[in-house]
């Protein structure tokens, strides 16, 4: 059966903003679903509140809804478009929950709007966990001994039939938010009650314990005719017990015979059929003992889920694409596979090398985090490798992480072997495992005495061995340009080995065993992903590197670019580096260029095989970019897209005589390097903040001396405010300076005056070496010395005059000419008492392109990428970009709910891992959007509580008065009450903390508290009010540690409070002339 | 040298050679190479009849991960002439596994080849053809081999079901596996089910299995068996099996088919599938790389349906030389060749592909209810 033809406007749902659990995976696939049912003739409506993502380009969906994603806004969009039909399974636990709430609110039948994908019943029985039970029942498909609990008396009873180690599973959480494992009845009941927490139904699963068996995953696909097929199989290295997501995974599965592998295949069929997902795919997670083969299902996600977008990227199977065109009715058969362009997507894809993919985490950014890997997900992102054999694959997956590591190092590179350490980091699941496993074998540890302690099979175990053996033997070769030791390194690029772990093994410089083995004439051969193990010939260049006799890259000689992407998501660098690299090959294609692109990322987009001309799946080190540029010879390299990544990069490809595109290595040295840039604002005039840098701590107190306290203090070369602090006194700047010179002697740490209560603007231009254009100025909304990713900020400037704006952008022009800049550059202001300051200038794309790029309405990456390959701005007609007539807000998202025992207050280094964004004609207005978008539910009545220091005290006076005539009530501490007393604002006194009960802490968890504003000044007061800030992130209640914020999110409240908010699509406020149209109708938030 | 292994050679008539590693018996071994895309299931590839005369190369690149066992087997010992694998994995892991791969293959003398760059390997037999090769441990001179290889007979022609047909007749009385895959389905093979007389092409046990499950009383006869033999014997049905080489120089298989039909319903399965089409007068040819894999899409024309199958043949019935005999029913959807068939009015039904999968999926078990339904209607 064709398309249906009685649906002709389509609804989707994103996912919203990037969180642990939820990351740009749902990008890719809701890019795959726009284009899909686009090339279908269908009208595509968008929501999705994260503007760094691709699909809320304008030019994807018909009308694009940056708004909130609440039902009531969802509802309101149904009034204005009409859509037949909801697609929601390409949008994460996100899109599902909120067509879950759709369909119990009636709002999907007021408007006569059909869910399509999957409907409300099977989304049901999937994701609640006794209906999933009884289905599961139903079939013969074994389930965990378990039982609900809705509340703690329950949850005793239930424990008391399945022993312990107990598994507690929260229903319709994220990434297992509230998820944990109680070894003994002691811990028992506070884990059983952050569980009923966690669940918005206040539901848990208790579960008999599966730790140490072996885990698996099947993509599962099907159509209306019930045909079903498996698209993919993946292993989890790290045993039961890891959350699938921090787990290392290998597809396929590798351990399983036929026998056993199709019970599973049978088994999956079997529940897509009973949980009735009639279209689409979905992912079930087995779990099976390795002592008997018994099988038990753990869950079934009746979507598309992080997994089909790691089994996409592994097969060249496109999950979402397929799954977007069986939810319109097309039947399996009648779609073609677009690899090998003949043969239909009815078939089970098959593959003839191994997927590894490792996760990344930021356990750094959040030193008091348990670093303990658990049923709760905590990586921030992830990389997949592809070798011809899994010892490859996992090599290559190691050094695609960018953490350092190029192969398995020793985590005891020059002291002893400490055992005790060694065995409980085996026994206790945590990201370095790896690597203390190969350590364990190093010390003569078996494979057997490892599975015992780990539970990892051993037959992943003995692959390692397999290395840590080879490393051994490598370790007594001495490398000469003979055909015997040829011979032996072509085995070693077969195992995977890098040439820098090679170096390490040999004490040599990484570059020399490069030279040595080019000169040897050992290069790797690329190979061809196409679903079909070269059953037929593949069309598509999806490519990767390994060691083999035969070569498929089939390479060019057209006109062609490399675009280096980012590599993995983390914090600081994330969605929004991707979103310019694809933007960039969009560009350069339209321009008839071919692109190649590099990345090791399976959740992005720009590693959608048709983004591309061509794409290399490998990782983003010296070694592999410089192999592929050898081969393809561009004319030029793009590397100012990919964050540091690719920059980090830019020497080696300089030095090796290739061309990178756009603003030069040495303009891009001479923003970075601290004397070079001094002397650069010298030249021109401008101002900084007084600073200096010091490799020592006499050093660092001399500079200290010449410009005062507090100052800002951090490592030099790094993104993401990484190692980034506020130091108040001496006693501060020796523990750091201290911790500083330990970690890295090589970098000086810079050392800035610090601005207080500065306001911090953000400047986004471009430039084609002839004229520049300023495409952005954001205003920040917390002030300067909370890191620019974590503050909200505003385009254009809410507060700041014109004459000051003029100002920011004549400096900014005269930087970008002095640089010579030819792309996109990024500067970071801060006023100070009527004063411009230079804080920051990077000549690159920065985190803010897409939001600027959203806010504007014109497509800044791209512009800029063709601006590198010489297409003028006054070609492009961008010699001005026009200011907007509405306000356009980010605001960031932070990870703290995942992270139990860690504090939430903002400072330097940066911690969100996404954004949203709130566009409406009124600042307040954007700001609650942006607020609610980012899941800050802004009170409309209640107690408010104040807290706030000294210094801040003048500056919240205004935020309660507004609130006291909005009807609130004030709850303060002693100095805030006083405060706020003799300026006529009446309030309640309530006790601190360290006053004793009853106190501020007992009142936020009788839910007696609607809001709280809380600024702590210095470290000890931070640590204080530590418990109540956390307890508001855990109870969801709305807080803020800054002034502005409060103040923001007061005039916010006020809007709502006065006239509700309206929606409005992108395409809506980037036509000019219907700006007068905003103004109609709005939308009430409760 | 990081693997000290012994070298071994693989080299195609066309003079193409490959170098890599013995990892099995160490001699020489000569046939068709051909190569299989299923991830799983070597052990039942090994032991499958089919396989005769053949040289295995598997397009997964990591073999012998899970080592083998004592029931996944598809006959009594392998049946390929060499194996041919990306990366021998000599630790084996599996709660199943009785031994690993390699004593296997050593203990039944199979030669098996590994790092070589199969990749290229399956690219290159893909664009040229399934063609004769010789494997060697014992000779490492290309010149040599090439000479020899020269000499091996196409696939076309030669009647291999003569090398793997059981001598005798015997009574199959096993069922598939129980869940925990150890041992036959308890309470198979009932007495007083349908008799079925099997033919011993170079059958594959899960095929016996299968209808012991679905009720029938299996006798398996030599494939020289006559058919008056077999008529004798008074039966519901009679089963065709699957086996090795060209179904065309089945002869005495195709005109004992001829002389069944009508009188008996018959169910067909891969080879026992072109044979019957032969025997009703359809045409077969040789497939350029043949068909071997657990992935192979077929559509099901009665009912619209997809079902992934388990596929292992390179010869199959001309679809427009069939149309004038029975009706199409089954369609493969890569290179819409038939994938099976039936002639009602004859009771006549058959498949090229394999239903009993063992390596494969179980999309297609419901052939042998339709089997048996077709002998319930008789």
């Amino acid at each position: 059966m064709p398309k249906r033809t009685d649906i002709k406007k389509i609804m989707l749902i994103g996912s919203g903003p990037i969180v642990i659990g939820q990351a740009c995976e749902f990008d890719y696939s809701g890019v795959q679903a726009i284009k899909a049912l686009k090339e279908d003739g269908y009208e595509v409506v968008l929501i999705n509140s994260n503007p760094a993502t691709i699909m809320t380009d304008p030019e994807f969906a018909d009308a694009t809804y940056i708004e909130p994603m609440t039902p009531e806004v969802i509802s309101r969009i149904f009034e204005k478009e009409r859509p037949q039909a909801l697609l929601p399974t390409l949008g994460g636990q996100t899109a599902l929950n909120l067509a879950v709430r759709l369909g119990e609110m009636g709002i999907l039948e007021k408007y006569g709007v059909e869910l399509i994908g999957a409907n409300l019943q099977a989304i049901h029985k999937a994701e609640d966990r006794s209906e999933f039970k009884k289905a599961m029942q139903k079939i013969g498909v074994e389930v965990a001994k378990s039982g609900l609990a809705h509340n703690l008396e329950e949850a005793m009873e239930v424990v008391k039939k399945i022993g312990f180690p107990a598994i507690l599973r929260p229903a319709f959480t994220l990434g297992g938010t509230g998820g944990s494992i109680a070894y003994h009845p002691e811990e028992y009941e506070e884990l059983a009650r952050v569980a009923i927490d966690a669940s918005p139904v206040h539901q848990v699963l208790v579960e008999e314990s599966l730790l140490g068996w072996k885990e698996f995953e099947l993509e599962v696909m099907r159509d209306h005719r019930d045909s079903v097929v498996i698209i993919c199989s993946i292993e989890n290295f790290d045993p039961m017990g890891v959350h699938t997501g921090d787990s290392i995974t290998v597809a396929p599965a590798q351990t399983l015979t036929d026998k056993e592998y199709q019970q599973l295949r049978d088994a999956s069929i079997k529940i897509i059929r009973e949980i009735g997902v009639e279209t689409g795919g979905s992912n079930i997670q087995f779990a099976v003992n390795p002592e008997n083969g018994r099988i038990i299902a753990i869950e079934m996600n009746p979507r598309v889920s992080r997994s089909s977008a790691l089994a996409s990227k592994a097969t060249g199977f496109p999950i979402a694409k397929i799954a977007t065109k069986l939810a319109v009715g097309y039947s399996l058969d009648e779609i073609l596979n677009d690899i090998t362009r003949y043969t239909p997507a009815a078939f089970e894809p098959t593959i003839d090398y191994v997927v590894t993919k490792i996760p990344r985490f930021a356990f750094e950014k959040f030193p008091a985090a348990d670093a303990t890997l658990t049923t709760q997900m905590k990586s921030v992102g992830e990389v997949m490798a592809i070798g011809r054999t899994f010892k490859e694959s996992l090599q290559k997956a190691i050094r695609s992480l960018e953490n350092k590591s190029f192969g398995f190092e020793s985590k005891f590179p020059t002291k002893k072997v400490d055992q005790k350490l060694l065995k409980s980091k085996l026994k206790i699941p945590n990201w370095e495992r790896l690597w203390y496993i190969a350590d364990a074998m190093r010390i003569g540890m078996s494979v057997q005495e490892i599975h015992e302690i780990t539970k990892i099979d051993p037959w992943f175990l003995a692959q390692i061995e397999e290395i840590v053996n080879a490393e051994k033997i490598l370790k007594k070769i001495k490398p000469t340009p003979s055909a015997k030791f040829k011979s032996t390194l072509f085995e070693a690029k077969q195992f995977g080995f890098s040439d820098t772990r090679l170096a390490q093994l040999w004490s040599k410089k990484p570059q020399a065993v490069r030279s040595l083995r080019k000169k040897l004439k050992i290069k790797p051969v690329y190979k061809r992903v196409d679903t079909c193990a070269a059953e037929f010939e593949a069309h598509t260049p999806y490519l990767y590197s390994t060691y083999e006799s035969e070569d498929e890259s089939n390479v060019t000689k057209n006109k062609k670019v490399v675009i280096l992407g980012s590599g993995p998501n983390r914090i600081g660098q994330g969605i929004e580096f991707d979103y310019c690299c694809v933007h960039a090959s969009l560009a350069l294609r339209e321009e008839g260029f071919e692109t190649i692109m590099i990345n090791c990322n399976p959740e992005t987009v720009s590693t959608d095989y048709d983004i591309s001309s061509r794409l290399y799946f490998e990782p983003l080190t010296e070694e592999d970019v410089l192999n592929i540029l050898e081969i393809e010879k561009p004319m030029g390299i793009i590397v100012q897209f990919g964050g540091q990544t690719p920059l980090k990069l830019s020497q080696a490809i300089h030095d090796n005589k290739f061309k990178i595109l756009g603003t030069s290595p040495d303009s891009i040295d001479r923003a970075e390097d601290r004397k070079r840039f001094q002397a650069l604002l010298n030249k021109l005039k401008l101002k900084q903040p007084p600073n200096g840098t010091a490799r020592t701590l006499q050093q660092a107190k001399k500079v200290v001396q010449k410009i005062g306290y507090p100052v800002v203090v951090r490592p030099s070369y790094v993104l993401g405010g990484r190692g980034m602090e506020i130091v108040y006194d001496d006693q501060a700047l020796t523990r750091y300076m201290k911790a500083a010179v330990a970690v890295s002697s090589d970098h000086p740490v810079l050392i800035d005056k610090f601005l207080e209560n500065a306001t911090e603007m953000d400047v986004d231009c471009i430039s084609d070496g002839k004229n520049v254009v300023i495409a952005g100025i954001m205003e920040h909304i917390e002030e300067a010395g909370v890191h620019s990713g974590d503050s909200a900020c505003c385009l254009p400037p809410h507060s700041i005059d014109a004459k000051l704006q003029e100002n920011i952008e004549r400096q900014t022009v005269l930087l970008a000419k002095e640089l010579k800049v030819v792309g996109l550059m990024n500067i970071q202001f801060a006023i100070q008492g009527g004063q411009v300051y230079v804080l920051e200038v990077n000549p690159r794309a920065s985190r803010t392109v897409p939001f600027v790029s959203k806010a504007i309405g014109r497509p800044l990456a791209k512009i800029a990428a063709k601006a590198m390959v010489g297409i003028s701005l006054s070609k492009q007609d961008f010699l001005k970009a026009e200011v907007p007539s509405y306000l356009s807000v980010k605001e960031a998202v932070l990870p703290f709910a995942k992270f139990p025992g860690v504090d939430t207050l903002l400072g330097p280094e940066m911690k969100s891992t996404g954004e949203v964004m709130g566009i409406d004609r009124e600042f307040g207005a954007a700001f609650a959007k942006a607020e609610i978008a980012a899941g800050t539910l802004l009170p409309l009545r209640g107690t408010v509580f104040i807290s706030v220091n000294d210094f801040d005290k003048p500056y919240i006076l205004s935020a309660a008065q507004k609130l006291l005539q909005l009807g609130f009530e004030i709850l303060a501490t002693e100095g805030t009450k006083k405060y706020l007393e003799k300026n006529n604002v009446a309030c309640n006194s309530i006790n601190k903390v360290i006053d004793g009960s009853p106190h501020i802490v007992d009142e936020l968890k009788k839910g007696r508290v609607a809001m709280v504003i809380n600024t702590p000044l210095g470290k000890k007061s931070a640590q204080d009010s530590y418990s109540i800030r956390r307890t508001a992130l855990e109870y969801n209640i709305p807080y803020f540690t800054t002034t502005a914020a409060a103040n923001a999110a007061v005039n916010g409240i006020a809007s709502i409070l006065k006239k509700g908010f309206s929606v409005h699509s992108l395409q809506d406020y980037h036509r000019k002339e219907n700006k007068e149209a905003f103004a109609s109708k709005s939308v009430m938030v409760s | 040298m990081l693997l000290k292994k012994p070298k071994a050679i693989l080299v195609l008539q066309d003079g193409t050679s490959f170098e890599g590693y013995s990892f099995g018996y160490e001699g020489d071994a000569t046939g068709e190479v051909v190569f299989n895309t299923s991830i799983t299931g070597y052990q039942e590839i090994l032991t499958d009849p089919s396989y005769k005369g053949q040289i295995v190369v598997m397009t997964y690149p990591m073999i012998g991960n899970y080592g083998v066992n004592e029931v996944d087997v598809e006959s009594a010992h392998p049946q390929v002439e060499a194996f041919i694998v990306k990366e021998y994995s000599s630790l084996y892991s599996n709660f199943r596994a009785k031994s690993s791969l390699q004593d296997y293959l050593k203990k039944f003398k199979i030669p098996g080849l590994e790092g070589i760059d199969t990749r290229a390997l399956v690219r290159h037999i893909r664009d040229k053809g399934a063609m004769p090769g010789i494997v060697s441990t014992t000779e490492m001179d290309v010149r040599k081999l090439r000479k020899k290889v020269r000499e091996l007979p196409s696939m076309d022609g030669q009647d291999l079901v003569k090398t793997v047909t059981c001598k005798t007749s015997y009574q199959w009385k096993e069922g598939t596996y129980d869940e925990d895959l150890s041992k036959p389905k308890a309470g198979a093979a009932k007495k007083g089910g349908f008799r079925v007389v099997a033919y011993d092409f170079g059958i594959k046990r899960n095929i016996l299995r299968n209808l012991v499950d679905s009720g029938c009383e299996v006798t398996v006869v030599p494939a020289q068996t006559s058919a008056e033999e077999v008529l004798k014997k008074n039966p519901d049905g009679v089963f065709l099996s699957n086996g090795p080489g060209d179904p065309a120089a089945v002869t005495y298989a195709i005109e004992n088919t001829r002389k069944l039909i009508g009188k008996v319903p018959v169910f067909g399965i891969c080879l026992g599938h072109q044979i019957l089409g032969l025997a009703l007068g359809a045409k077969t040819f040789k497939l350029k790389f043949g068909h071997r894999g657990g992935n192979q899409p077929v559509k099901n024309l009665e009912n619209g349906k997809l079902e992934i199958t388990s596929q292992n043949h390179g010869f199959a019935i001309d679809k427009e030389s069939l149309q004038k005999i029975g009706r199409l029913t089954h369609l493969h959807l890569n290179d819409q060749t038939v994938s099976g068939f039936t002639k009602r009015e004859a009771q006549v039904m058959a498949v090229q592909y394999h239903p009993e999968a063992s390596p494969g999926p179980h999309d297609s078990l419901y052939l042998f209810e339709e089997f048996k339904n077709m002998m319930e209607k008789r």
